[in-house]
């Protein structure tokens, strides 16, 4: 037990280091990470400035596109790493190595997290800073322990995702293009997710990233109670069962995913 | 003497797809039989040789030791331990290699990647550098150990999958074609390594499959020949070949557009025959295996009547090749 836990920790620090290092030998991840991201983040901006949108939106904007970082790096890099996995030959090798599944993701998670979060410390320093935006923190410790869980939840939502892509490959591809968009207008990225109505609120709630988003609005601006959908209190514990619900249910698609695809003969077929 | 792998009865089916079958196999029951009750014992300390041409079911029978496959039916024991039971206690006796693959990231250099695998075996820091540095120096990639390998040949690449699946030292590895592809100075090289590591230690086993006869001549203990996924034959490369002992195996040369070659097979004396083109040669070889040496006047008149002139003719020492001939009735080179 012991020796195996040892194994999978090394397991994920290694697999942790190929992000890191192949972020340090490519430096034009910084152009394409950095500033290119803070121009779609600021086209709302300007969209709300011109519609003279009240000004507390200029912070749910910019709250929006840094936690869209996020969103982005957990369904384009690590749902769907198996896939590339299996597209470059490493697949065969993790599925026959003595560690979890959940290990390699934690890894690439691990590694990946830091290229999304300098591109949401860009994006949140020079959205704040270029559009002067006020922010009123109500409480620190629970900011911080939203954040945490909502990355947490999303990253079990990543893992989940991953064990479809092990399996179905491009077809897994296809419904996760489905789901950025839709995500992204009901999760409220760029505004109180309130104004969707409580139904389609509630039901776009089971996405960690919509609780977190208006928990978060409701502690860091001053109009963010005035808009929020439901007590942060509320949120925080919903988001803990998000995160616990996710990561159970990964960890048993993942094994299960892997037993069809042991049935099947998919698991490392490529090309499909 | 412990086992390494045992299997019983192993059988593994594919479903196909409904127009593939027909056209591919001539029926049309959605299935194609992979394994065939496959029972094979591969001692420990064992160089193991699975020979069989492309389709024999290699790599299937592989693929299900290593646990990334489930078999349909049967039972395999991996080190003693069942394969579909208990997998991850198996992964933590096993490597397996494919030839003609590469691994990791083309950002890690050679040296970076296989620090990387090693530790999803757990091996501690000091030990994987210890072994990647003599990896790297047996199989003489030491100039490239600090190279991307994104920037490394395709057989350099292929070296470094090779070196990928012993860096991790494991007690039974599993090579499914660890020389396809390669150049000949390469596999040269990997074949070396596969006998030096072997030695090191009495307990490790090495399942290897190839479709080169020679190289499973060259480095197996013993060998079994597949094919359409049944094991036809077990035994040592000598004792194989000591089988055709009785026989006769001719090697006949001739022009590339001799016809009507389909009756070869029928003239008196010829057990077996097989046929290879060589077209970058202008030539056919033609093999034969015959009952006895005197048959060879009756395929020489056989081969004038049909106005083939004969370039070259050899009596040849019997080859595991020859074995696969005589047991298949067909060589590995020929499509049907």
């Amino acid at each position: 037990m012991k020796t195996d836990l040892r194994t999978n920790i090394k397991a994920i620090i290694a697999r942790a280091y190929v992000r890191v290092v192949g972020a340090n030998r490519e430096p034009s991840w910084w152009l394409t990470e950095t500033l290119l991201p803070i121009m779609s983040t600021a086209a709302y901006v300007f969209v709300y400035k011109a519609l003279k949108a009240p000004e507390e939106y200029v912070g749910f904007v910019i709250l929006g596109g840094t936690m869209s970082s996020y969103w982005i790096f957990v369904l384009w890099t690590m749902a769907a790493q198996f896939y590339w996995e299996k597209e470059i030959g490493n697949l065969e090798i993790y599925m026959i190595a003595p560690i979890s599944r959940m290990s390699l993701l934690l890894g690439m998670a691990s590694g990946g997290l830091f290229l999304a979060t300098t591109r949401a410390v860009f994006i949140f320093l020079a959205g704040a800073l270029i559009f002067k935006v006020n922010f009123a923190i109500i409480s620190l410790p629970k900011l911080f322990a939203v954040f945490v869980l909502t990355l947490t939840g999303l990253y079990g939502m990543g893992m989940l995702f991953s064990s479809l892509f092990m399996l179905y490959g491009r077809e897994a591809w296809h419904g996760v293009t489905l789901l950025q968009e839709p995500v992204h207008l009901m999760s409220g990225f760029f505004f109180p997710v309130r104004n969707l109505g409580f139904f389609v609120a509630l039901g776009a709630s089971l996405i960690p990233m919509t609780l977190g988003l208006d928990a978060m609005r409701q502690l860091a601006f001053e109009a963010g109670p005035k808009s929020g959908f439901i007590n942060v209190n509320v949120e925080l514990g919903a988001l803990v069962v998000l995160c616990i619900l996710f990561l159970w249910v990964s960890k048993h698609a993942l094994e299960y995913m892997e037993k069809l695809g042991k049935r099947d003969g998919r698991l490392t077929l490529r090309w499909q | 003497m412990n086992l390494a792998v045992e299997t019983f009865d192993l059988n593994r089916t594919f479903k196909l797809k409904k127009a593939k079958n027909k056209k591919e196999n001539g029926n049309n029951d959605g299935k194609l039989i992979a394994l065939e009750d496959a029972n094979i014992k591969i001692h420990q300390g064992e160089l193991f040789g699975l020979l069989g041409p492309n389709g024999a079911g290699k790599t299937t029978l592989i693929k299900i030791l290593a646990t990334l496959l489930l078999p349909t039916s049967g039972r395999a024991l991996v080190d003693g331990i069942d394969v579909v039971k208990h997998p991850e206690r198996v992964r933590k006796q096993i490597n397996m290699v494919s030839g003609g693959e590469h691994c990791g990231y083309g950002i890690l250099t050679v040296r970076e990647t296989l620090w990387m695998f090693s530790q999803f075996y757990g091996i501690p820091n000091k030990v994987a550098l210890r072994r990647t540095d003599e990896l790297l120096k047996i199989l003489k990639m030491e100039e490239f150990a600090r190279t991307k390998i994104g920037k490394l040949s395709t057989g350099l690449r292929q070296k470094l999958n090779f070196m990928r699946g012993f860096v991790c030292d494991p007690k039974i590895m599993f090579l499914d074609e660890p020389t396809l592809g390669l150049d000949v100075q390469i596999a040269r090289d990997v074949r070396a390594y596969i006998r030096t590591w072997m030695k090191k230690d009495l307990e490790r086993t090495v399942l290897l499959t190839t479709h080169y006869m020679a190289e499973a001549d060259e480095l197996c203990d013993r060998v079994a020949i597949i094919d359409t996924g049944k094991v036809l034959v077990c035994d040592s490369p000598q004792n194989l070949k000591k089988s055709l002992a009785g026989e006769a195996v001719f090697r006949i040369e001739v022009p590339l557009d001799v016809n009507g070659m389909e009756k070869f097979g029928q003239i008196a004396g010829v057990k077996q025959f097989a046929y290879d083109h060589k077209s970058h040669l202008g030539r056919t070889e033609l093999k034969f295996i015959l009952e006895e040496e005197s048959a060879i006047s009756n395929v020489t008149e056989s081969l004038s009547g049909n106005g083939s002139k004969i370039i070259s003719l050899s009596k040849m020492e019997p080859s595991l090749e020859d074995v696969f001939l005589a047991l298949v009735g067909r060589g590995l080179k020929d499509e049907n």
